[in-house]
């Protein structure tokens, strides 16, 4: 009987579990629709257009209509691909995308509930970064699948890409860690109660910002699916249904960053007034606005360029984190001090790459010069003509 | 899985890649077709293939009498239809003597330069793309498609207009025409500025198209280069100065020229001559005067002498020549065209040589190509 009863107990938690991944799913999956509406939209608006307008009010009902036509579509299976690899490729990178989501908590939770949560752990953050690395299998393995050099070429500069931005995601990740003394996303939003760790931390987030975004691979890091160079990279081969499963794994990712980045360093839900699911919402979709600036505003970098920039820039900044938030826990020093320590960093290297990145456009000055130097010399030979005084 | 047209390294370690690329692929510019030799990303050596647009202009214009081949050259370089008809009338008229009126003349230059600025914003578009960049292209097709629709007022067309005749124009002006231009420069040079401003010193811009593809003045010589190709070297160049054409030495404009010759160069000599062209453009309206625009050829069929001439011009792509033989009957002998967009490709090979492989499309872009020329 006991173990009957036990039976049923185990019995009800995995239903519990069940319903509650279903709902995750579901809720993703909602969120993905209206985020492509958003990026629409947004874009559209940055580039002075209107974006959808047609499908519903506002265009509401643009992604619906996508997805649709998605799914409708001829799912077309090249000869030449590996089978196996070619389907199972678009599983990989969305089950990891998704399997993130399990243990990103949405709100407080109390000691008889555990909140809007699938699973909290201890461990999330850890599992979270573990995760995340899955995905590039998956995006490798669907460049090779599809038996298409621009594929392998996608395939390979997705996982160079990845590999290196993972770095200085986890050692950020570790900084902000080490402060709340935590890899509970729930303690670490807790710790934020009276100081948000981006007044402590600016570094970290701009850190983790940039490098999420290489992380998901949007622009100006979008380079292993690179439409101009590689047309779609890894994606290139699928259609319909298989290329859907890319394209929701990628707006989840997108998501992902984004909420991670406000739980870590912009409080989660701690907010006054407003309920804490509100706050959240704000915070994340603020952030992922800030994704699509980014996206109307700059053009893509090079894979050389890409890969200097992750070795040579973020990795060092993000042990510079690391180093300045061990000593400001080992001396106890005040938080404002490690503000400074954060900001002096970003001011140094910001300035550094800035005065690096400018330095070819400053010299239009000096073809600008010799420009005016000439038109004046022009000028002046044709009044001694009398050329254009008599025409004028 | 990939198949193997490749080798194996004689160190074992990397692999050669032979790399298709176009006639169908985003950034070729149409159906232009280049066959990259890659080992990893660095490009080792390329094959351009083209002709995928071959129409064998020039042959059919042996068979068409002079007034209609004015619409075969409006399809030759299809986004700068007016400078192509305005050297072919030209070259016509050498070859018979006559002397446009005066109005025609203006009217020619404005829309010659019109042209060229939706030309260079065309351009802008593209090497955004290029670059992974979508939001200045939004910017230039909006500048552009401004101007389109005055030529379609003026021509009855957006792009094969078929306006210009030997010895003048189809017909004078639209009643409207002065007071539609005078709303459309400023908000045609808010396009402009708009789409320089998003691209031209964006960092990420700069730092792709920075230092890729330097050709020396010299060698752009060498490979006939001309247009902003040129100039984007340091070597100030224009037909418009160095052999003025039509009415172009009544203007005061600048030849803006680079300094690296490398692709933002290039561009950014676009860019600039965007600007020189809407200050030709008010002069040009400031100085126009009132008259006929029709030569008294009227619509007759004419046979110009037996002869032959070349006459150039500055596209918004470089220098454009065409020589034309005449045997005296109401067809020409011979029609040979030196489209200018040919001979810049011709640069391609050296250029694209070490590059990587985004870099390809970045310089493919900068010589800015428009198919329709270089297939004839």
């Amino acid at each position: 009987m006991f173990a009957s009863i036990v039976l049923a107990v185990s019995l009800i938690e995995v239903g519990w579990i069940l319903a509650s991944l279903l709902s995750l799913f579901v809720v993703l999956s909602v969120v993905v629709l209206i985020l492509t509406w958003l990026e629409r939209k947004a874009l559209g608006r940055l580039q002075r257009r209107l974006g959808p307008t047609r499908t519903g009010p506002m265009g509401l009902m643009q992604p619906i209509a996508d997805a649709l036509k998605l799914v409708i579509k001829e799912d077309i299976l090249p000869s030449a691909s590996d089978k196996a690899i070619f389907w199972v490729a678009p599983v990989i990178v969305v089950v990891s995308a998704f399997m993130i989501w399990v243990t990103i908590p949405a709100s407080p939770g109390s000691p008889t509930s555990q909140g809007l949560v699938v699973k909290n752990l201890e461990l999330g953050l850890f599992y979270i970064t573990a995760f995340a690395v899955v995905g590039i299998l998956g995006l490798v393995l669907a460049g090779w699948g599809s038996a298409n050099k621009y594929g392998v070429l996608g395939g390979l500069r997705s996982a160079a890409q990845l590999i290196s931005y993972e770095i200085p995601v986890i050692l950020v990740v570790v900084a902000v860690a080490m402060l709340a003394q935590s890899l509970d996303l729930r303690v670490i939003v807790a710790s934020q109660n009276p100081v948000l760790y981006v007044a402590v931390l600016p570094l970290g987030l701009v850190i983790f910002f940039i490098a999420g975004l290489a992380e998901v691979g949007r622009t100006p890091f979008d380079i292993y699916h690179a439409e101009s160079e590689v047309v779609g990279g890894p994606f290139v081969e699928y259609s319909g249904a298989h290329w859907a499963v890319f394209f929701l794994a990628e707006y989840i990712n997108t998501f992902a960053i984004a909420t991670l980045a406000s739980l870590l360093f912009l409080g989660g839900w701690l907010g006054p007034f407003l309920p804490g699911v509100v706050w959240l919402l704000i915070k994340v979709f603020a952030l992922v606005l800030v994704v699509f600036w980014i996206r109307g505003t700059f053009p893509r970098l090079r894979i050389d360029q890409l890969m200097a920039f992750a070795w040579k820039v973020m990795v060092p900044l993000a042990f510079y984190t690391i180093v300045i938030t061990a000593v400001y826990l080992f001396y106890d020093w005040p938080a404002w001090t490690l503000t400074l320590m954060s900001l002096a960093g970003l001011g140094v290297v910001g300035y550094l790459l800035y005065r690096r990145v400018s330095a070819p456009g400053k010299r239009v000055a000096v073809v600008k010069a010799r420009q005016e130097q000439q038109s004046a010399q022009r000028r002046a030979a044709n009044r001694s003509r009398g050329g254009l005084a008599s025409v004028k | 899985m990939v198949e193997v047209s490749s080798t194996i390294h004689p160190d074992g370690q990397s692999v050669e890649l032979l790399l298709n690329m176009g006639p169908q692929h985003p950034s070729t510019h149409g159906v232009f077709r280049m066959v990259l030799w890659i080992d990893g990303e660095k490009i080792l050596g390329v094959e351009p293939h083209i002709g995928y647009l071959h129409r064998g202009s020039e042959k059919i214009c042996e068979g068409e009498q002079y007034h209609q081949i004015i619409t075969l050259f409006d399809r030759l370089d299809y986004v700068a239809n007016f400078n192509n008809e305005l050297v072919y009338c030209q070259a016509v008229e050498k070859l018979m003597g006559l002397t446009v009126p005066e109005r025609a003349e203006y009217v020619r230059v404005i829309l010659c330069e019109l042209n060229r600025i939706a030309s260079h914003l065309l351009y802008v578009g593209t090497i955004g793309l290029d670059a992974g960049a979508m939001t200045p292209t939004m910017f230039a097709f909006r500048g552009r498609e401004r101007v389109q629709a005055l030529f379609e007022a003026v021509s009855g067309a957006r792009m094969m207009h078929n306006y210009f005749r030997i010895g003048g124009l189809k017909e004078d002006l639209p009643d409207n025409f002065e007071q539609m231009i005078r709303e459309l420069l400023p908000l045609l040079a808010e396009d402009i500025e708009e789409s320089d401003k998003i691209i031209t010193f964006n960092e990420i811009f700069i730092s792709r198209t920075k230092d890729v593809g330097v050709i020396s003045a010299e060698e752009a010589i060498d490979y006939g280069l001309t247009g902003p190709c040129l100039r984007g070297c340091g070597y100030e160049y224009d037909v418009r100065k160095a052999e003025p054409y039509s009415v172009y030495d009544r203007f005061d404009f600048e030849v803006p020229v680079g300094l690296d010759g490398d692709c933002w160069d290039r561009h950014w000599v676009r860019v600039q001559e965007m600007y020189q062209s809407m200050h030709i453009i008010e002069q040009a309206l400031e100085q126009m005067p009132e008259g006929p625009v029709t030569s008294s050829l009227g619509r007759r069929l004419i046979r110009p002498p037996a002869g032959e001439v070349y006459v150039r011009a500055e596209n918004p792509r470089g220098e454009i020549g065409v020589y034309l033989v005449s045997q005296g009957t109401d067809k020409p002998y011979r029609l040979k065209v030196r489209p200018p967009s040919f001979c810049n490709l011709s640069a391609l090979k050296r250029l694209l040589k070490d590059a990587w492989v985004a870099d390809s499309v970045v310089i493919l872009g900068s010589l800015d190509i428009v198919l329709g020329e270089v297939d004839r």
